[in-house]
């Protein structure tokens, strides 16, 4: 066998590893989405999705479960967007590389490792009794906005990392200050990037029980909330709460609710694919 | 609440299981549409091993006051509590006592409350369907299983019965975090939150479920009612006491030996706790007289064991007292 031959082998050999690899994780999902839609996918109706919490299996909806999940996700958003974006646009922009930013940027990356009941724990003190928010749709929002925060400054700075210097130096050369050149410039052309984090993020927020367990969301909630200081439950805590029931007819509802959860979760995916392709297309240098 | 239940013979419960379909034939009658015009909020929250019951009260409770807004958590026992302690909730969902650091708690904020038990559940040993030597185990056979000092010496299943086969034991139990932890613990130890650690801890009772029906040199515990679902695959053990004036010899786990108190030491009684500042208010007295009212029914319906009728009956009066003193306080602020 020549040298070539073995080469072209090898690289054979790491198509087909590549491949196997690739597969793995979407065999684990296909056979998941399928146990998961061959159980819950008859409990889906309008009647599920309309109706109240209650003890018989068949007559329990996951109405307050999924409003309370569509609340908390806008809230979060809403609370964590100009933070998170403006956090990042100071560290790349304009905060100078000294021993301050770097302990700065240690920390953000360590806090994007923080378990999340962690940030339950701290959103009870602070939001829940010091703020006496209670265990509302607002102090829930502003728990899981922290917990989100750090991927969405991580992602801000590689969204803003990837404009060209030579965009940034045109519009100095054109004297603009600062700010017109990051306002105008640099923002527009990271968008794209910067939004693909914030759903990314935002799409584990919605997965989250725990941290909302701990600040007081509750399980069951005859009503639909109003306003943010409202009392909520979400679509994980009512998955929670039906999984561990010993009635088989309530893992059937958790199913149900699921694939109401999974249907929501890629639908945001989306969104962000949409918006990035839309963006790619826009920005053009 | 051990002496309590055994004064209860199966006579009289059988007598009181009369008086308790006509009175709740009567409560019925009397409470309904009565109360449309109460309104406000009621905060529950603790145990998730009480919620289905408080659940299930919640949602009957709606077409009694439609107006009066029932929301219920599942933060656990302690969790639960240590808000009821700092007042933050109207009432607690407990699958054990309150304890005395919860107590100073509660002290030291000026709260006052009722505890008031609302039904039993009977903790059910439990085997691989498979395993054919284990008919019955006494009390003093699952402390020596369990207790602390088992902790690896313990490990096959002929040290506890020589007849038994020399085969590993593996055992599966409720989490240390969870009240059914707590009253195994204090019920076959003799001393609450102490056991062995070395054993397949879940607070999933359907987890538990799982390991034991898969594993045919299981033991496990858990609540009656995840055994009552899967029947087929788990085999329950009769515990003996080895107390004859609460029945004879090893009791299976059932409605009946549950309820009449002879299945012992594992049938535990769930709570909830009402503040009294809550206990002033006509919402929350009449969502704790629902309660107690349809106790009986509701909670059997969602898996548990309903008390004796008089037990119900004595909750009442002795909420009903509470309540009213609570008011009278209310007034005199």
């Amino acid at each position: 066998m020549t040298n070539s031959e073995k080469n072209r082998l090898k690289d054979k050999a790491f198509q087909v590893f590549g491949v196997f690899c690739t597969f793995i994780g979407l065999i684990v999902l296909a056979v998941f989405l399928f146990d998961i839609a061959i159980e819950g996918f008859s409990r889906i109706d309008w009647d599920f999705l309309t109706s109240l919490p209650s003890r018989r299996a068949s007559r329990a909806g996951i109405l307050t479960a999924w409003v309370g999940t569509l609340w908390i996700l806008v809230l979060t958003a809403i609370i964590a967007f100009p933070l998170g974006v403006s956090a990042g646009i100071y560290l790349e922009e304009y905060s100078k590389k000294n021993r301050w930013t770097n302990f700065l940027e240690i920390n953000i990356s360590n806090l994007a490792g923080v378990p999340s009941i962690i940030y339950g724990l701290l959103g009870l003190e602070i939001f829940v009794r010091q703020m006496r928010l209670g265990g509302s749709l607002l102090a829930g929002a502003l728990t899981l906005s922290l917990l989100i925060l750090p991927i969405i400054i991580v992602t801000t700075r590689e969204a803003i990392k990837a404009v060209p210097r030579s965009i940034r130096d045109g519009s100095f050369a054109l004297g603009a200050s600062k700010w017109q050149t990051v306002w105008n410039q640099v923002l527009p052309a990271s968008f794209g990037g910067i939004l693909t984090g914030i759903i990314l993020s935002l799409s584990r927020a919605v997965g989250e029980a725990a941290p909302l367990i701990v600040i007081g969301a509750l399980a069951y909630v005859p009503f639909t909330p109003d306003s943010p200081l409202d009392e909520f439950t979400v679509l994980p805590i009512q998955i929670f709460n039906w999984t561990s029931r010993p009635q088989a007819e309530f893992l059937t509802n958790a199913a149900g609710a699921i694939i109401v959860l999974l249907a929501i979760t890629f639908l945001l995916n989306g969104i962000a694919v949409y918006l990035r392709n839309r963006q790619q297309r826009k920005v053009k240098w | 609440m051990l002496n309590l239940r055994l004064n209860y013979s199966k006579i009289n419960a059988a007598l009181l299981l009369g008086g308790t379909l006509l009175f709740s034939a009567c409560g019925g009658s009397t409470n309904e549409g009565a109360n449309s015009d109460l309104s406000g909020n009621i905060q529950i929250d603790g145990s998730s091993t009480v919620y289905p019951i408080t659940e299930a009260v919640a949602e009957e409770f709606r077409a009694e006051a439609p107006d009066v807004r029932v929301t219920v958590g599942v933060s656990g026992t302690g969790g639960g509590m240590k808000k009821f302690s700092r007042g933050e909730i109207d009432i607690v969902d407990a699958s054990r006592t309150m304890n005395e650091s919860e107590k100073q708690l509660a002290a030291e904020n000026n709260i006052t409350f009722v505890e008031l038990p609302v039904a039993y559940d009977g903790l059910t040993v439990v085997v691989h369907p498979e395993n054919d030597w284990v008919n019955d185990i006494t009390v003093a056979e699952l402390k020596k299983i369990w207790e602390p000092a088992a902790q690896g010496t313990i490990t096959r299943w002929n040290q506890i019965r020589p007849e038994w086969p020399d085969q590993e034991i593996h055992l599966y139990g409720a989490g240390v975090e969870s009240g059914t932890y707590d009253y195994f613990t204090e019920a076959i130890v003799g001393e609450s939150h102490a056991s062995r650690g070395d054993y397949t801890a879940s607070e999933d009772d359907n987890v538990l479920v799982q390991g034991v029906s898969t594993d045919p040199y299981a033991l496990g515990f858990f609540g009656y009612a995840y055994y009552d679902e899967n029947q087929d695959k788990l085999k329950a053990v009769p515990v003996n006491d080895e107390n004859d004036s609460n029945g004879q010899g090893a009791i299976m786990p059932s409605l009946e030996t549950v309820k009449d108190g002879s299945y012992a030491p594992l049938s535990r009684p769930l709570y909830i706790y009402v503040n009294s500042k809550a206990a002033s208010r006509p919402e929350v007295v009449e969502f704790v007289n629902f309660y107690l009212d349809n106790a009986p029914e509701l909670s059997e319906e969602v898996g548990y064991i309903p008390m004796p009728a008089e037990v119900y009956q004595e909750q009442k009066q002795k909420f009903e007292q509470f309540s009213s003193g609570a008011s009278a306080t209310a007034q005199q602020q």
